[in-house]
């Protein structure tokens, strides 16, 4: 009896991944808990362990595969009564095409499907209603472009319904036709001419194909700055206080080897800031407007191909130098992509912060379904009037840029003004 | 005892005390508060004892048939006072199981009036000397009996009944006038009829049972006319008076003034929401014609504040109030519910029954649904004639341009019973070529079921 090992969902959003490395090849025998393969997905990569024990018969995803759909499977593993008889291959049909990122099959939110609903070609059943494959047939739809929203994810007549025409996974409608695919559901297909129709030659460019956390970053920057109605505000903060305050600190965290960065104290302030004014620290949500328990503080980390922001949680509830050595412990495994999904995903609210590359004043695009994000300038040495007497201070420029359908104009700046309090005067963060 | 709560429920009707139950099963500390019997109307007063009333009359009058099937009997009778003892009986026995499930889910059942107070977050809930405080409150008070005491339409406990008074006469009446042909207006009227009673039934409306497909109404009319029912459509009662016999009834039928008598009648106008004396006004509940508005999860705007079935509006059946109820709780712990779009089956338990779901071919024109309609009667369907059961028909709508099953109208012997076949269907979005493919069992009913949905794309068989 063989076992197929399927491809696992790293995170209840995953829908296909990387098969970046196997750790086992044909013939070898593994046990539960040995490591298998490594899986990279658009945010982190993982490592597979074997749950079952046998011998691997064969291997169906090769190594470096992108685009392998969650559940397919990517091994067969003989079972406990054929451990020592490698079984011959089966038929070739049986393994997925998993090279081609757009094959057509299910997402994983959709279908938790067992191997033995695979077709014989290998394609995935996908769960529809007769309803749903009917109107889907009548409009031209591509099931497998859709995510079902009815029992264990089936595609149901609402789906189908709410499916815009941009969102044709596979129009049907006059294959060849010049520049057909108007199709917006992802920002790969929005491209309705290729560069060279623009103008720009084959072979004057390298192409670098698009990863998974490409592909992500370009899906949620560009819904939400096409869909959420945003706006920015802008402060400037004098730090002086609050980098004397640093130096101190630090000096008495030097016994201990702790150290604390700006950014920490940016995060402290911003999360207290949230506590004080609370409607900043909500979502928008079609129910209504969740307002947060705590402030769960997502922080950008650029990471080599992209960036992912992994949360400080409850940082209103914690001390400098604990929020100190949890940024830098996240930032340094984000970078090694090493972190664990529930790291990354969730928040309630997000810093950015372009200091360090001496960026004055930016403003950055809302992460869903958080209500706002704090962009961070650099801190510099500027003339400010006191008085009327011309003088000169360290001074950081902040924007916070709003989803206004949740936090209005006043709610931010409330929020800017209590920030600018903390940052200001840094002994009041510890009230 | 503490008088904290995750959930306190007000009401014990199939909405409330089904809601408890799923409570209790989300792990969630559950009170419920019934001021008079836990089951509510449905099991105590309602559905369930017209079912045990309804059966007894059924066979009672299928005594007058014995010859048909070759039997005889020597001299039929009935002693009205043990057939309402049975109905009293059923209910009994239900009430008794409402009060097991609730010790078997820890449910605290608290008997008594309930009133809301402002709290912190949810509303409190008074009861008596009790204060239960709950992080949410359901109210589930249900429905009762519409009055027009304006024209004398109001129970007197002797002459002028409403169902609770119909389902517990000291003796069965010789000539009663049922006012309202909705579902409850027609099954007493067809279970007095069984006992022999000469009841005659006004309707306002141009027809009987007015929510079902004008196709139904008319053959049920016309069913219940060969059983010696009578009927006055398009009839405005004006006024109800008593006399010395009992009642009379001034009707308007166009432009003509009459007065008809009877010894009883029974008013079924419609029912109004069980709003009152509980505080919502205070609360800020809005209030719509008797009813409590609700979103989509019983949600009243209010912070903590839940409203299901009867009180939050129609469709006032039981299984909506269960069905609502569920998906509210659910909602409330967060899951993701059940379909609370599903469509609603109605059922009228009369000789011959009926059935429906969705549309009727009216209500699908109107909504430019280009329906498909398909008919099959049971007079040609081989089980109805060796039952002898061969009255009514299976009629089904589907949608011209998905075929997708829209709507399913049935009257005949036990379409109540069928009639889920069509709502398991739409609920899974079947369009016409599943049920063509579906296979129903010979001899049965059911084939008509199939019959009629093939009658709709013009492929059916047996006529």
């Amino acid at each position: 009896m063989s076992i197929d090992i399927l491809m696992p969902a790293l995170s209840p959003t995953m829908e296909e991944g990387t098969l970046a490395k196997w750790h086992v090849k044909q013939g070898d025998m593994v046990k539960s808990g040995d490591v298998i393969a490594e899986i990279e997905t658009d945010k982190a990569t993982m490592e597979v362990e074997a749950v079952d024990e046998g011998v691997v018969q064969e291997i169906l995803v090769a190594e470096g595969t992108e685009g392998v759909k969650v559940n397919a499977p990517i091994a067969r593993l003989s079972g406990d009564d054929a451990a020592v008889t490698i079984a011959p291959a089966p038929k070739s049909e049986t393994k997925l095409d998993a090279g081609s990122g757009s094959a057509p099959a299910p997402s994983a939110a959709r279908v938790a499907t067992p191997t033995s609903d695979s077709k014989p070609d290998g394609r995935q059943r996908i769960f529809a209603s007769p309803l749903a494959r009917r109107i889907a047939e009548q409009k031209g739809l591509d099931l497998a472009s859709l995510s079902g929203s009815g029992p264990h994810g089936r595609i149901v007549r609402a789906d189908v319904e709410a499916a815009r025409p941009g969102q044709l996974g596979a129009p049907v409608a006059a294959p060849g036709s010049p520049a057909q695919v108007a199709s917006n559901a992802g920002v790969e297909q929005r491209r309705v001419q290729s560069l060279e129709q623009q103008g720009i030659p084959a072979g004057s460019y390298d192409l670098i194909p698009l990863d998974g956390m490409r592909k992500t970053v370009a899906r949620r920057m560009t819904e939400s700055f096409r869909d959420i109605p945003h706006f920015p505000l802008s402060i400037d903060l004098e730090i002086d206080a609050l980098l004397a305050a640093r130096t101190k600190i630090n000096a008495l965290l030097a016994t201990s080897g702790g150290k604390i960065s700006v950014n920490d104290m940016v995060i402290k302030a911003a999360a207290v800031a949230l506590m004080q004014v609370p409607q900043a620290n909500a979502s928008y949500t079609p129910e209504g407007i969740a307002m947060h328990h705590h402030a769960d503080i997502a922080m950008a980390v650029a990471v080599p191909g992209g960036l992912i922001t992994p949360i400080i949680r409850s940082a209103d509830t914690k001390g400098l130098a604990a929020i100190a050595a949890e940024a830098k412990d996240l930032a340094e495994r984000a970078r090694t992509k090493r972190l664990k999904p529930e790291e990354f995903q969730g928040g309630t609210f997000s810093i950015s912060n372009l200091g360090m590359f001496g960026i004055k004043s930016f403003a950055s695009i809302v992460n869903e379904p958080q209500g706002a994000i704090l962009s961070v300038g650099v801190g510099e040495k500027r003339p400010v009037v006191r008085g009327s007497e011309l003088a000169i201070a360290t001074v950081m420029s902040v924007t916070l840029t709003c989803d206004h359908r949740v936090v209005d104009g006043a709610t931010g700046a409330r929020f800017l003004a209590a920030f600018k309090l903390l940052i200001e005067d840094p002994i009041t963060m510890i009230i | 005892m503490s008088d904290s709560f995750d959930v306190v429920i007000v009401g014990s009707g199939p909405g409330g005390y089904v809601t408890a139950i799923r409570a209790a099963q989300l792990g969630m500390k559950v009170a419920i508060v019934e001021r008079e019997l836990l089951g509510g109307i449905c099991l105590n007063w309602g559905c369930i004892p017209t079912k045990a009333l309804l059966k007894s009359g059924e066979l009672y009058e299928q005594l007058d048939h014995l010859d048909d099937y070759g039997l005889a009997v020597e001299k039929r009778s009935f002693d009205f006072k043990k057939v309402v003892e049975r109905s009293r009986k059923v209910s009994a026995q239900l009430n008794a199981g409402v009060t097991f499930l609730m010790k078997k889910h820890k449910i605290e059942v608290v008997m008594g009036v309930a009133r809301l107070e402002k709290g912190q977050g949810a509303p409190s809930v008074v009861v008596g000397s009790r204060l239960l405080s709950a992080k949410n409150v359901i109210i589930a008070t249900g429905a009762r009996a519409r009055t027009l005491p304006g024209l004398g339409l109001e129970p007197d406990g002797d002459r002028v009944w409403t169902y609770r008074e119909a389902l517990v006469p000291k003796s069965a009446p010789k000539t009663l006038i049922v006012i309202g042909s909705g579902a409850i207006g027609i099954e007493f009227a067809s279970f007095f009829r069984a006992l022999g009673a000469e009841v005659t039934v006004l309707e306002t409306l141009p027809r009987i049972l007015p929510v079902e497909d004008e196709e139904v109404s008319k053959a049920a009319q016309k069913a219940f006319e060969k059983r010696g029912l009578k009927f006055r459509v398009a009839a405005n009662v004006k006024k109800l008076t008593k006399t010395k016999l009992g009642v009379a009834v001034e009707i308007e039928d166009g432009g003509r003034t009459e007065v008809l008598e009877a010894e009883v009648a029974i008013v079924a106008v419609g029912i109004v929401g069980n709003v009152e004396d509980l505080g919502l006004e205070a609360l800020g509940v809005k209030i719509e014609r008797t009813h409590i508005v609700t979103d989509k999860n019983g949600a009243t705007g209010v912070p903590g504040l839940y409203a299901i079935g009867d009180v939050a509006g129609p469709p006032w059946l039981a299984h909506k109030a269960s069905h609502e109820g569920v998906h509210c709780i659910e909602f409330i712990a967060g899951l993701t519910s059940i379909n609370i779009e599903s469509p609603i089956p109605g059922c009228t338990y009369s000789t011959p029954q009926i059935a429906s779901v969705g549309l009727t071919e009216q209500q699908a024109r109107e909504k430019g649904r280009e329906p498909k309609v398909g008919r099959f009667p049971f007079r040609v369907n081989g089980k109805a004639i060796a039952a002898g059961e061969t009255e009514g028909f299976v009629k089904t709508i589907f949608d011209g341009k998905t075929g997708a099953l829209i709507g399913a109208h049935m009257i005949g012997a036990e379409v109540t019973e069928m009639i889920q076949g069509f709502a398991l269907a739409m609920t899974l979005e079947a369009t016409e070529a599943d049920l063509h493919a579906t296979v129903f069992p010979h001899p049965t009913m059911s084939e008509a079921m199939h019959e009629a949905s093939l009658d709709a794309y013009g492929m059916v068989l047996h006529v």
